[in-house]
């Protein structure tokens, strides 16, 4: 029987993280959407649903569909063989390959989009494809993105499986073909339809990638929110396309819940993979394959960062230390990139304390259904800011975020608490896991030999859960690094992040400011990079996976 | 039960209050003073703002004042921003509404009445007509024209168009790019440059030939001019963009004294840059006083330099090479602010249609 007391603490735990929620996510955006319901002081929720019967918004809908469907399918197959290769089978330089898969899924997207576009004009490497403003440019940048969920969800989940059972169909006489359509698929399902999920997730809601490579035949539900708010100032519009997307998103969590429950949880790697053999060429191709597609836009991004007027110069590099030709900024870029590690630090801080406190949560498995339940919507819940419009939460922030006590609209903690909304999932996901895997016996045992809740914290959870809090924190640092999309909307100061100096130096004329764009860009990918090198040593399988 | 849920429901709030009152105090250094004029400025503005150092100390040296930049997307998201915000404004004035934006503010009602009590003989020309004049102060202005890769047209021996016609023109079949009217400011100035050129009733066939000529549309300024344009940061194949009279003196290459492109000075619209005191804003009486410095001579001499536009006051002298290399309009097409603001909408999803976007 939970005492009292016990009952106060959980209590507690619940209403922290939810009170940061209410206050940080749904009260900007519902006060942002209800500006769309009430028009003229009048509450008119005819006028939003007529919205919904325009053309150009069923257009956008579809697109929105079938572009996040397609590039979901293609990071199915392509991501799951080289989860094979990069977490089953083991050879050297695996782990730089393991990360290079996950960088992808860190840059900003501004930086995607221009190395993207440097790669597909006419004039670039793959000029000749005639890819530029079509949607096979949008759909290779979103499987760019978002095919390393895909391998890192399924391969963290393949590399514990118990492999007696393919054994003993191989000692059978099962062809390997066999073993994997019988055996492996069946079990890798829902870990398949996990990432598929969360992919379909990112891709139907991406923003940066759709602006910059959209041209103008191409929006989805994002852009469209973004385009109607800043531009046509068509908030109800904006309100009908922000429901129907928190629609949708919700029944996709739903969906993502139901698949991960199902999924056994999360075991440890206890055998190291094997040596790969001959018959895992082709497989090992396609991960070439996959690599390849992964590097060359970052290669592209490095070459042409170092070439001025067709030589080769750091000087690009050098400009970081100005403020760009003309004062295109206001500060220099490598002040910005201090500034940009500074707000990192705050973000990932803010998301680790109340990721760990929501992961903690979700992780028990309490024995009444409803309780069961409610810990099922309580987990949706802080998946939510993953699938709502940056810039509806950004103007959300502005009209509600003025009065006491959250007057924060000036505040220098509000970027690193917006970013902290949108890391704050990825530090549950991590975390999460690697806390439910831990045997509840062991608790069971500590707390009967007399030990207290916080004791059997430190004593049977934290020896576990350490290397993922560390590996959520890095991550969310990452993440937070790279973020561009909230950011935007809210530095409001002249002390801007290193992705939105790239975005300004990116809208200044001459060639000095874009070689500098180039060269932050790298700059930020490497140190991106480097901070998931050092997660990645923690070998912790459940980051970035979901 | 029902003594634990009351007390979860308590220790909730407080927690709430708790955590709200600690956020809140973090935020408390930059509240500024109600009475008379504050020492600090909050000014918002668009992401093409940039001054340098010397001049922003040179109004703090002379007034006492700081001023605060605060950028907030481009014209239209900052117009917007400041619509969204009325009740409670996020600065106490602003620089960078144009004249395509202007009557959406003035209209909306978040501007208070402010003129300077000196300006130059010349500012009289870019003030918005009518009532509007009282609100906004112009500061700056440029033209949006198609520029030419002078270099490129003289290798493949063909002369460089010269008028809006010319575009249309076979011998420049896809040659050119412009940006999205709905996407971009820029694009928007273009449009409106045809609209001004062939009327209400042509522009939609000229962009119809356009299109039949394999014109290019890409979504801002930066993909048309540093991603497609020949004479950009990303060398594309397009020779022709739509872009501003001061664009080519950027394009002199290192060591030489002469531009690679030039500006079309017969395809011009003309964006007009105006400041305004924010109604509900706590210094009113320290924007006044920004008003009238970014009215002045020193203000307005670092304009082209720092944001490449043009003063409004035609007495400052330009930089070295803005006369020959970056003339102004002399006849830049027109389109009235006010009519602007009745036909966006309309003109906007006509383009959609024509172009396809």
């Amino acid at each position: 029987m939970p005492t009292l007391r016990s009952r106060l603490g959980t209590a507690t735990l619940v209403a922290v993280p939810l009170v940061v929620l209410v206050a940080f996510f749904l009260y900007p955006v519902s006060g942002m959407i209800g500006r769309g319901f009430w028009t003229d002081g009048s509450f008119d929720p005819g006028g939003v649903l007529d919205v919904l019967g325009r053309d150009r918004v069923h257009r956008v809908v579809w697109f929105t569909l079938w572009s996040a469907g397609l590039s979901t399918a293609l990071a199915v197959v392509l991501g799951v063989p080289s989860a094979y290769v990069l977490h089953r089978l083991s050879f050297g330089g695996q782990r730089i390959l393991r990360t290079l898969i996950v960088v992808p899924f860190v840059l900003p997207t501004v930086v995607v989009g221009v190395a993207f576009r440097q790669l597909i004009a006419p004039s670039g490497l793959l000029g000749g494809l005639n890819l530029d403003g079509t949607a096979t440019a949008i759909i290779a940048a979103l499987v760019f993105f978002n095919v390393s969920v895909v391998v890192r969800t399924v391969g963290s989940f393949w590399e514990g499986l118990d492999r007696r059972t393919e054994e003993a169909a191989a000692a059978l006489g099962a062809s390997p073909l066999r073993v994997f359509g019988t055996i492996t698929l069946p079990a890798l399902l829902p870990s398949i339809a996990s990432a598929a999920s969360v992919v379909f997730l990112f891709c139907s809601t991406s923003f940066g990638i759709v602006l910059t490579l959209g041209g103008l035949r191409y929006a989805n539900v994002e852009t469209e929110i973004y385009q109607l708010t800043t531009q046509d100032l068509d908030l109800q519009a904006a309100a009908a396309l922000s429901v129907l997307q928190i629609a949708v998103i919700t029944a996709l969590l739903v969906i993502s819940h139901r698949t991960r429950r199902n999924a056994p949880a999360l075991t440890r790697a206890a055998e190291r993979g094997r040596r790969p053999a001959v018959r895992d060429l082709p497989l090992l191709l396609w991960t070439a394959a996959v690599i390849a597609l992964l590097v060359t836009p970052l290669t592209t991004l490095l070459v042409s960062s170092l070439r001025i007027d067709g030589a080769w110069s750091l000087a690009n590099y050098r400009a970081l230390q100005t403020t760009g030709a003309h004062n295109a900024l206001l500060v220099t870029a490598s002040s910005a990139l201090a500034h940009s590690l500074e707000i990192a630090v705050q973000a990932a801080a803010f998301a680790l304390v109340l990721g760990t406190v929501v992961a903690f949560l979700v992780s028990r498995r309490p024995r009444s259904r409803a309780v069961r339940r409610a810990s099922g919507v309580f987990d949706g819940v802080f998946m939510l800011p993953l699938g709502v419009s940056a810039v509806t939460l950004g103007f959300g922030f502005l009209i509600t975020l003025n009065k006491p006590p959250l007057d924060l609209r000036s505040s220098s903690l509000l970027i690193p608490i917006a970013q902290a909304m949108v890391a704050l999932p990825l530090v549950v996901r991590t975390v999460a896991p690697v806390l439910s895997s831990i045997d509840p016996r062991q608790r069971e045992a500590a707390a009967s030999l007399g030990a207290g809740p916080l004791r059997v914290l430190l004593s049977v959870d934290l020896p576990y859960a350490w290397r993922a809090l560390v590996a959520a924190t890095g991550f969310a640092f990452a993440v937070s690094l790279g973020e561009f999309g909230a950011t935007s909307f809210l530095s409001r100061d002249d002390n801007p992040t290193l992705p939105v100096v790239i975005f300004r130096l990116i809208g200044r004329p001459g060639a000095e400011n874009f070689g500098m764009a180039l060269a932050a860009s790298v700059v930020l990918a490497a140190a991106t990079g480097i901070v998931m090198l050092l997660v990645e040593r923690f070998r912790v399988g459940s980051v970035g996976a979901f | 039960m029902r003594s634990n849920f009351k007390a979860s429901g308590v220790l909730g709030a407080s927690l709430l209050l708790i955590g709200a009152v600690a956020l809140a105090g973090c935020g408390s250094d930059d509240s500024t003073d109600t009475t008379k004029v504050g020492k600090t400025l909050v000014v918002a503005t668009h992401n093409s703002w940039a001054m340098s150092k010397e001049v922003m100390a040179e109004f703090t040296k002379e007034t006492g004042i700081t001023v605060k930049i605060a950028t907030n997307g481009d014209a239209g998201e900052l117009t917007n921003k400041l619509v969204l915000t009325k009740d409670d404004p996020i600065a106490d004035g602003v620089y960078g509404i144009d004249n395509t934006f202007a009557t959406r503010a003035v209209d909306a009602g978040v501007l208070a009445k402010y003129r300077p009590l000196i300006s130059a003989a010349s500012v009289k020309s870019y003030a918005l007509p009518g009532d509007g004049a009282s609100y906004l102060t112009p500061i700056d202005y440029s033209d949006v024209c198609v520029n030419v890769d002078d270099t490129w047209f003289a290798k493949k021996k063909l002369a460089p168009p010269t008028t809006l016609d010319d575009l249309a023109a076979p011998a420049y079949k896809s040659l050119t790019v412009t940006e999205g009217a709905k996407t971009s400011s820029t694009g928007l100035a273009f449009l409106l440059a045809t609209i001004g050129k062939y009327g209400d009733d042509g522009w939609q066939d000229y962009w119809k030939k356009l299109v039949a000529n394999d014109l290019k549309v890409d979504k801002d300024w930066e993909n048309a001019y540093e991603v497609d344009f020949t004479a950009g940061g990303g060398k594309g194949d397009r020779p022709i963009v739509v872009s501003y009279s001061s664009s080519p003196p950027f394009t002199i290459p290192k060591g030489a004294s002469k531009p690679t492109t030039s500006a079309l000075l017969d395809t011009c619209f003309r964006q007009v840059e105006f400041a305004g005191v924010l109604k509900g804003s706590k210094n009113p009486l320290g924007m006044q006083k920004f008003i009238d410095f970014m009215s002045q001579r020193s203000f307005q001499e670092a304009l082209p330099d720092n944001m490449y536009v043009y003063p409004v006051d035609s007495t400052v002298t330009l930089p070295a090479g803005w006369d020959t290399f970056a003339p102004v309009a002399p006849h830049p097409y027109v389109v009235p602010p006010a009519d602007i603001t009745a036909n966006r909408d309309t003109w906007l999803s006509q383009w959609s249609d024509v172009t396809g976007r």
